[in-house]
């Protein structure tokens, strides 16, 4: 979707100030800490995948997406798919109490503190085998397609309809547009180079890539 | 939230840690999350996965032929045999800088970051005024950072709109010859691997040093 989210470009948004690296502390507030422990935790429930919460962050009104620090921004999602996914009711949310019981397959899956290190350092690989065929070779010239999505995609706006090269075969992966439909496909992913100067004007000398599932290309 | 809004979309939220501690007693009661759990997530982030993992596989790239060459063929196989391996650090790309070339990493959809070689973002990297002009202006992103490159240098930018995540190969800096690694380690800052800064010089290192003693 064309939500405040995609960034890639935009002017007004002042300077970045950045702390000095050797001062900023790694949470700014206590409060982050328990968005950050609950948003994992809660993601270990299994009702939702990567996609889906980031959409539910996206889906945010401009003006609150912006407005909103990092962690207040996934605390919103938090809360949006907890409800969306019937995890908890409305009720529930807005007094902070249980009103009603768990279902005992979804309390199983609550991880033990035993458990954290062990699902933090395996992760989740996102490789997923496809039978398309691979369309495009590294050195092949292709162009995003022109679409606007109001869905999930990993398209930013910036390359939308712009020409760039394949510089990279990743191998397949699961595929975010359908992935936020609790759809999983494996898809071929690619690496991808734009000139500068074709997507901001004359000038501008630097070449960005960005990694680009196949149904985003067409051959240029 | 994902219910209809009926009030102005402008209204200030409630206080965020008020909502976490409220949404934490509602999930810890209804048995779906533990907080002890949640202690250990943070503890990991805090004392356990940080940038001072990046700065080993840097060094090691700097001082270990072979290695710095799996490096950069198959990133997942050198970084995950150094045991930096999980959460949002499972498919990995490593690019050099080089004389001539210098690179930057951005998520401007998100905050994509390699976590388990340089730990959680840091607030300016998910900022939104470092997303939206990593790529449309890197120089003047680099001139905030006090960063100047040479004339010529070329300069790429990597957008992480996939579920790689890229690290940033500094350059080992001039006059570091004969240097243990954990020396070596100290030069390589944080800003260094996302390629917003270079490695520090043994002169900068210096100075930063002495002006932290007092």
């Amino acid at each position: 979707m064309n939500g405040a989210h995609d960034l890639g470009g935009m002017h007004g948004l002042g300077p970045i100030n950045p702390e000095p690296e050797r001062e900023e502390p790694i949470f700014h507030e206590e409060w982050e800490k328990r968005a950050l422990g609950l948003t994992l935790t809660a993601g270990w429930l299994g009702q939702w995948n990567i996609d889906i919460s980031r959409f539910a962050r996206e889906r945010q009104h401009p003006v609150a997406y912006l407005s909103n620090s990092y962690y207040e921004n996934w605390l919103t999602g938090l809360e949006t798919l907890l409800v969306e996914r019937g995890v908890i009711s409305p009720e529930e949310l807005a007094q902070g109490k249980a009103l009603k019981p768990t279902p005992v397959e979804l309390k199983e899956k609550c991880a033990p503190a035993s458990a954290v290190q062990s699902i933090l350092s395996s992760g989740g690989p996102c490789d997923m085998a496809t039978d398309d065929l691979q369309e495009f070779q590294i050195g092949d010239k292709i162009k995003v397609v022109q679409f606007n999505p109001t869905g999930h995609t990993r398209v930013p706006r910036y390359i939308r309809g712009h020409e760039g090269m394949i510089t990279n075969y990743y191998g397949s992966f699961i595929f975010p547009d359908e992935n936020v439909q609790d759809n999983k496909i494996g898809q071929h992913l690619y690496n991808v180079s734009f000139d500068g100067n074709q997507l901001w004007g004359k000038g501008n000398d630097t070449t960005i890539h960005v990694d680009l599932w196949q149904s985003y290309m067409e051959p240029a | 939230m994902g219910h209809d809004h009926s009030h102005d979309h402008t209204d200030p939220p409630s206080d965020p840690a008020l909502r976490v501690k409220a949404l934490e007693s509602l999930l810890v009661e209804k048995g779906l999350v533990n907080p002890a759990a949640i202690d250990e997530i943070i503890e990991t982030y805090e004392t356990k996965v940080g940038p001072r993992n990046g700065a080993k596989v840097v060094v090691r790239a700097w001082t270990d032929p072979d290695f710095k060459s799996l490096l950069l063929s198959d990133a997942n196989k050198a970084i995950h045999s150094m045991g930096y391996t999980g959460r949002q650090g499972e498919h990995m790309k490593v690019v050099e800088n080089t004389a001539t070339q210098h690179n930057l990493v951005v998520c401007t959809l998100c905050s994509c970051y390699p976590w388990t070689v340089l730990g959680l973002p840091p607030v300016w990297y998910k900022s939104a005024p470092y997303r939206a002009r990593a790529v449309s202006d890197p120089k003047g992103v680099l001139a905030e950072f006090g960063t100047t490159l040479p004339k010529g240098m070329k300069i790429s930018v990597w957008d992480s709109t996939s579920e790689m995540r890229f690290l940033v190969l500094p350059q080992r800096p001039e006059g570091t010859d004969g240097w243990t690694a954990e020396e070596l380690e100290k030069l390589v800052s944080r800003n260094s691997m996302i390629g917003v800064e270079q490695a520090l010089t043994p002169e900068k290192l210096q100075a930063i040093e002495a002006n932290e003693k007092f």
